[in-house]
């Protein structure tokens, strides 16, 4: 049975994915080893999993402004996530999203969008419709 | 979003691509946070370090640069904030031809476009501060915080894109921090112990950020009994933003905004968190302790002003710094320029330290300099630095400039 989450109307195309969930904060420049695709911050709760290709879901950006270009970078050498859902989202990472043509979305009806998804739930995320549908859970 | 017939000529391309691209990539941005329409800016501010571009930013960059003169020139004026490699300096920090070659690419794109290679983080303190009300598209979020808090300045966080799309139209979309209403106290602080120094302004800055942790939480802040310095603001808000991701605060009876609580709450003003010595020692406490060994000291992230530079100057006069051990020090150009002038780079690097003109240490490169010097253990008085070098392979500790210092001499935490 699938799950229809409301959100705000993000950035980016439709994409499907398999999701990876922390409640934590987001930054490029904190967090990752963008060389080698990896969360490296040693406190964030995802450090040492992958993010290529996977739809990251966070509470929130945090940080400074090196996101912005950094998705743009990460994406053009096939290492970046496929999309990113935030309770809130800041404007370094819609600014970024927009450069990169990276799906994001964030601010969902249902509350907490780090409890409302599980690790390994396969997405398909619609920033246009504001849509993101569970299609199979973990 | 609410277009005027120039925006509209920039949308359709009558102005050229560069103007296109730039009204594109606003109206992507600008509905994300319901923006209804833009509103000039009088200055632009690009964070547009290589390390964060990568080839394919330079790319970018170089792509609106081959444009004609009259379609890539921006249209109002535009500076920069740290580069990632000082060119009179990088091999010896084991940065290669190849990030220097990135460098000098970004820097002539840069300039065909008409943007003034500033490379500074403190243009508040050194090249045109802004004044209360003006409207701003600044990048570097140390930058933002100090001039909407202090100054009573109107700008958002601004990433490079959209910094640069700020440039090329003189505009951006009106969201956040150019509203009246996002910029009213949201949480409210109490300060019982009373900052002394520029690492205890950072260290109380970083956990207001802290408890804030959002973009859109604004700190109102009271009890402050000391008079605060533009050096010590900077280390606040550098900390806070990098802790909180949060762009203004408010400081009662200091901050422009904030003459009394009344002028920045609507009605009852919201609870007050008074700050604990717990709460800041923990903080502080995160951050390594006395007699660990230390491989490379550094003070920026933000640059250095003229007077912490003497300051620094001061510390290692008759002093070496230890073998074993770096100290590095980031400063805007400007202030070199001055600082060379008035012998205070000559007495820094006489103790075996280096000054690095236009870059800020977080920024150029920092995983791959640490791994080329084998330094993992990282000292510095920036709160900020502290912060985000984890992430880079740094063990980070903090300490005030003078122990910082005197750590520097003797090769470990003192």
């Amino acid at each position: 049975m699938t799950t229809e989450l409301k959100c705000q109307p993000g950035i980016g195309g439709r994409v499907e994915g398999t999701a990876l969930v922390a409640k934590d904060n987001f930054s490029a420049r904190y967090d990752l080893d963008r060389i080698n695709g990896v969360f490296s911050r040693p406190q964030h709760q995802l450090a040492g999993q992958s993010y290529v290709d996977r739809i990251l879901v966070l509470d929130t950006a945090k940080g400074g402004v090196a996101t912005a270009w950094m998705l743009h970078e990460m994406k053009a050498r096939g290492m970046a996530p496929k999309a990113i859902l935030f309770n809130a989202a800041n404007t370094i990472l819609a600014q970024g999203a927009a450069l990169a043509d990276l799906p994001l979305c964030d601010r969902f009806e249902a509350g907490d969008i780090t409890a409302l998804i599980q690790t390994g739930d396969r997405l398909i995320v619609d920033p246009g419709q504001g849509l993101v549908t569970i299609v199979e859970r973990a | 979003m609410n277009l005027d017939a120039h925006e509209r000529a920039m949308l359709a391309g009558e102005l050229g691509e560069p103007r296109r691209w730039a009204m594109d990539h606003m109206l992507k941005v600008g509905p994300m946070f319901d923006a209804a329409d833009l509103v000039p800016v009088s200055q632009a501010h690009m964070m547009a370090d290589t390390e964060s571009l990568g080839e394919a930013g330079v790319a970018f960059l170089e792509g609106l640069a081959g444009h004609p003169p009259d379609q890539r020139r921006v249209a109002v004026p535009m500076i920069t904030d740290p580069r990632g490699v000082d060119l009179d300096y990088y091999r010896p920090l084991g940065q290669t031809e190849a990030m220097a070659e990135l460098e000098r690419r970004t820097i002539a794109a840069c300039q065909a476009m008409g943007i003034l290679m500033t490379d500074t983080c403190i243009n508040y303190q050194t090249i045109m501060p802004p004044v209360r009300g003006e409207h701003l598209a600044y990048g570097d979020t140390g930058v933002v915080i100090y001039c909407n808090s202090v100054l009573g300045a109107y700008s958002n966080f601004e990433g490079g894109p959209s910094a640069l799309a700020a440039g090329l139209t003189g505009r951006t979309p009106r969201y956040g921090l150019h509203l009246e209403k996002n910029r009213r106290a949201t949480k409210r602080f109490i300060v019982r112990r009373q900052p002394r120094e520029l690492t205890d302004w950072g260290v109380l800055g970083a956990l207001i950020g802290r408890l804030c942790g959002s973009y859109w939480e604004v700190p109102v802040v009271e009890g402050l009994e000391v008079a605060p310095t533009s050096d010590d603001l900077k280390h606040f808000g550098a900390a806070m933003a990098s802790f909180g991701s949060t762009p203004l605060y408010h400081l009662v009876g200091i901050t422009p905004e904030a003459p009394t609580l009344a002028h920045v709450c609507d009605g009852a003003p919201p609870a007050a968190h008074e700050i604990t010595n717990g709460e800041l020692d923990a903080l502080r406490g995160d951050f390594g302790g006395a007699g660990d060994k230390v491989d490379v000291v550094v003070f920026a992230a933000p640059q250095l002003s003229l007077v912490e530079m003497r300051r620094v100057a001061d510390l290692l006069e008759g002093q070496r710094v230890h073998a074993d051990t770096a100290l590095i020090v980031c400063t805007a150009p400007t202030v070199a320029a001055d600082c060379d002038r008035l012998g205070i780079i000559r007495r820094i690097e006489a103790s075996g330290a280096k000054v690095l003109r236009g870059t800020c240490f977080y920024n150029q490169y920092a995983r791959e300099i640490g791994q080329a010097n084998g330094w993992t253990r990282l000292l510095s008085n920036s709160a900020k630095i502290v912060n985000i070098i984890g992430g880079y392979g740094y063990r980070p500790a903090l300490a005030s400039m003078e122990d910082c210092a005197a750590a520097a001499v003797a090769g470990r935490i003192v």
